[in-house]
């Protein structure tokens, strides 16, 4: 119990400042820590890739999309021309799709958003499985490439396929009714209700991922970050565990996708960029690399600032310059210039440091 | 019987011809030495017997199981554990934390299990937790347990490191030098604890350099120069066998 103790005031932030929201008359901020939650999850999947496993992504905002996307146009494109197939009716016959009536009066078959977002998930996973099994055997920089060209592929492929809407994403995405009483919606009669949810979300995450690195499984990956020739003799399966960990994490950032694409009603094509994925390693890395909290911290912080537009059209240069000044200044991320704190975990996560006889 | 049998043992880098069809056998229960002038391909031979190598030619057998060409965590699962010369410390872990990843092998918790923190993991973590402050315990550095394993000194980090090999129960310990950068009394306590090891049953392979050390707990010597063994013997033998006087004291 001890590791979730610090959950406790956490929680007690997150009521504290909808309790100040109310009152003050500024709910309008709980719309953006919303979105930053989501987003946090994202962060903390890619911080035990990261600062745990060692292994860097620069295409976490493609498992972002595919999770957001593919739920996106599962619960907004119509079946309706393909009624008469098998697959269709198969689906139809299980309950996974769901009729309806569109803007103009017209005849709508979408499949359901829970049948959507599993699939999508289950999806991003396999993906992932797919692009880890060879890219994984990367180190350092080349790890890095390979990430950046798969983060590209998927933001040249929504941008180019009609189903995904091209330049202008998809939008009218329905609510999604996780069970009765709890929507993830946008709208504003449901805002503090959701509010909560995505914190329930994210904590839930976070809670998970430490027990997971306080676990054997956390050991053998520090281990790996450690020493990859030392956990190799120790019997760790490194090239199995590396493979896990980058599933998870692109799980991780598939369900903050899905959930994210209901709750604003629909994604574009930016969310699938490269920026993207360059200001998520940037604030995993402000958080500290191995530092589920500071990452989490930071996930919120940074998003919920960037959406409440501060840093303005600069945006992207913001996360660019913190990627800088973090690196040359605070290695060890920003939390460390308060606590002193000095891990020599936090190198560049993926140099091998093994000196060879 | 033997538990390992090392036969025509043979890797090349490039032109160089560091392991030369090497051929012996350790027998369980007893301490085997491996020496050799500087580059005579001693740390070569452990990284081909531990799987850290593949082997140009020849048969490594361990437990009566051919194992060259297999990955060193698959060896590791057959029951061999080793150390490095250049100490190699998980960094940014405790020194128990160290010790912890040792257990791996004898855990069942996956990544699902894990994140949950199920109850069923609970006696594991709990009975890895005790092994090896255990371990720690009697290599005396219990005190160091909570301290970051790279911070320790070297004889510390040593210990660690062998505690870390003990924690795996292996069958056969693979120590390269395992005396290295330490003064004549430490030296003198790590011989003991190598044949405490041996003791527990645990079979002995080592490389080292330090001769009063070999000769004092080796039950057997294997003599490498330049990639070739040129003898195999008693400890007593060695110390007269005139090729090997030759190799260390010249003409």
């Amino acid at each position: 119990m001890k590791r979730i103790l610090p959950i406790l005031p956490l929680l007690a932030v997150v009521v504290l400042v909808q309790l100040v929201t109310a009152w003050t008359g500024t709910q309008y901020y709980l719309t953006q820590m919303t979105m930053a939650a989501y987003y946090s999850l994202l962060i903390i999947g890619l911080c035990v890739l990261m600062g745990y496993a060692g292994q860097i992504s620069l295409g976490h905002a493609g498992f972002f999309a595919i999770g957001g996307y593919l739920s996106a146009a599962l619960t907004t494109r119509s079946l309706v021309p393909f009624k008469e197939a098998a697959l269709v009716r198969l689906l139809d016959n299980c309950g996974m799709l769901h009729a309806g009536k569109d803007l103009y009066g017209g005849e709508l078959l979408v499949v359901t958003p829970w049948a959507a977002a599993v699939f999508a998930v289950l999806v991003a996973a396999l993906i992932a499985v797919a692009i880890g099994i060879p890219v994984l055997k990367l180190k350092g920089h080349y790890l890095a490439m390979a990430t950046l060209g798969f983060g590209i592929i998927i933001y040249r492929l929504v941008l180019a396929t009609p189903w995904f809407g091209e330049a202008d994403g998809i939008s009218g995405v329905p609510p999604f009714q996780l069970f009765s009483g709890v929507t993830v919606s946008g709208e504003t009669s449901v805002r503090i209700l959701n509010y909560y949810l995505a914190w329930g979300v994210l904590l839930c995450g976070l809670v998970l991922l430490i027990n997971l690195m306080q676990s054997r499984i956390g050991r053998a990956l520090r281990a790996i970050h450690g020493s990859e020739e030392a956990a190799d003799a120790m019997g760790v399966n490194i090239a199995r565990f590396k493979l896990q960990t980058f599933v998870l994490s692109a799980v991780f950032a598939a369900i903050a996708g899905v959930l994210l694409t209901h709750y604003n009603g629909g994604i574009g094509p930016s969310e699938a960029g490269v920026m993207k994925s360059v200001r998520y390693v940037a604030i995993v890395a402000v958080g500290g690399m191995a530092h589920l909290w500071g990452a989490m911290f930071m996930g919120v912080l940074l998003n919920f600032l960037s959406l409440r537009g501060v840093f303005g059209s600069y945006d992207d240069a913001v996360f660019g310059l913190i990627l800088i000044v973090i690196m040359l200044f605070a290695p060890d991320g920003i939390l460390s210039l308060i606590t002193g704190r000095k891990k020599q975990a936090v190198t560049v996560p993926t140099v091998q440091q093994d000196r060879e006889v | 019987m033997a538990i390992l049998a090392v036969e025509n043992l043979h890797r090349r880098f490039g032109g160089l011809h560091a392991v030369n069809d090497v051929s012996f056998q350790v027998a369980a229960g007893q301490i085997k030495a491996v020496i050799g002038p500087n580059g005579a391909g001693k740390t070569t031979l452990f990284n081909l017997v531990s799987g850290a190598l593949t082997p140009s030619s020849g048969v490594v057998r361990f437990q009566g199981k051919d194992i060259q060409g297999r990955r060193p965590f698959e060896i590791a699962a057959l029951g061999m554990a080793r150390t490095y010369q250049n100490i190699k410390m998980f960094a940014g872990m405790t020194a128990l934390e160290n010790v912890m990843v040792g257990c791996h092998l004898r855990g069942k918790a996956g990544f699902l299990s894990s994140m949950l923190h199920a109850p069923w993991t609970w006696n594991e973590e709990r009975e890895v937790l005790g092994k090896s402050m255990e371990l720690l315990e009697l290599l005396e550095i219990g005190e160091s347990a909570h301290v970051l394993a790279t911070s320790l000194a070297f004889g510390q980090q040593r210990a660690v490191e062998l505690a870390r090999a003990l924690a795996m129960q292996p069958s056969l310990l693979l120590l390269d030098e395992p005396a290295a950068g330490l003064n004549i009394y430490e030296t003198a306590e790590v011989g003991r604890l190598i044949t405490k090891i041996r003791d527990m049953g645990i079979t002995v392979l080592l490389v080292e350099h330090d001769m009063s050390l070999v000769m004092d707990i080796s039950d057997e010597i294997v003599v490498l120069c330049f990639g070739e063994k040129i003898a195999e013997d008693l400890p007593a033998a060695i110390q007269n066998n005139p090729e090997v006087i030759k190799i260390y004291l010249g003409e």
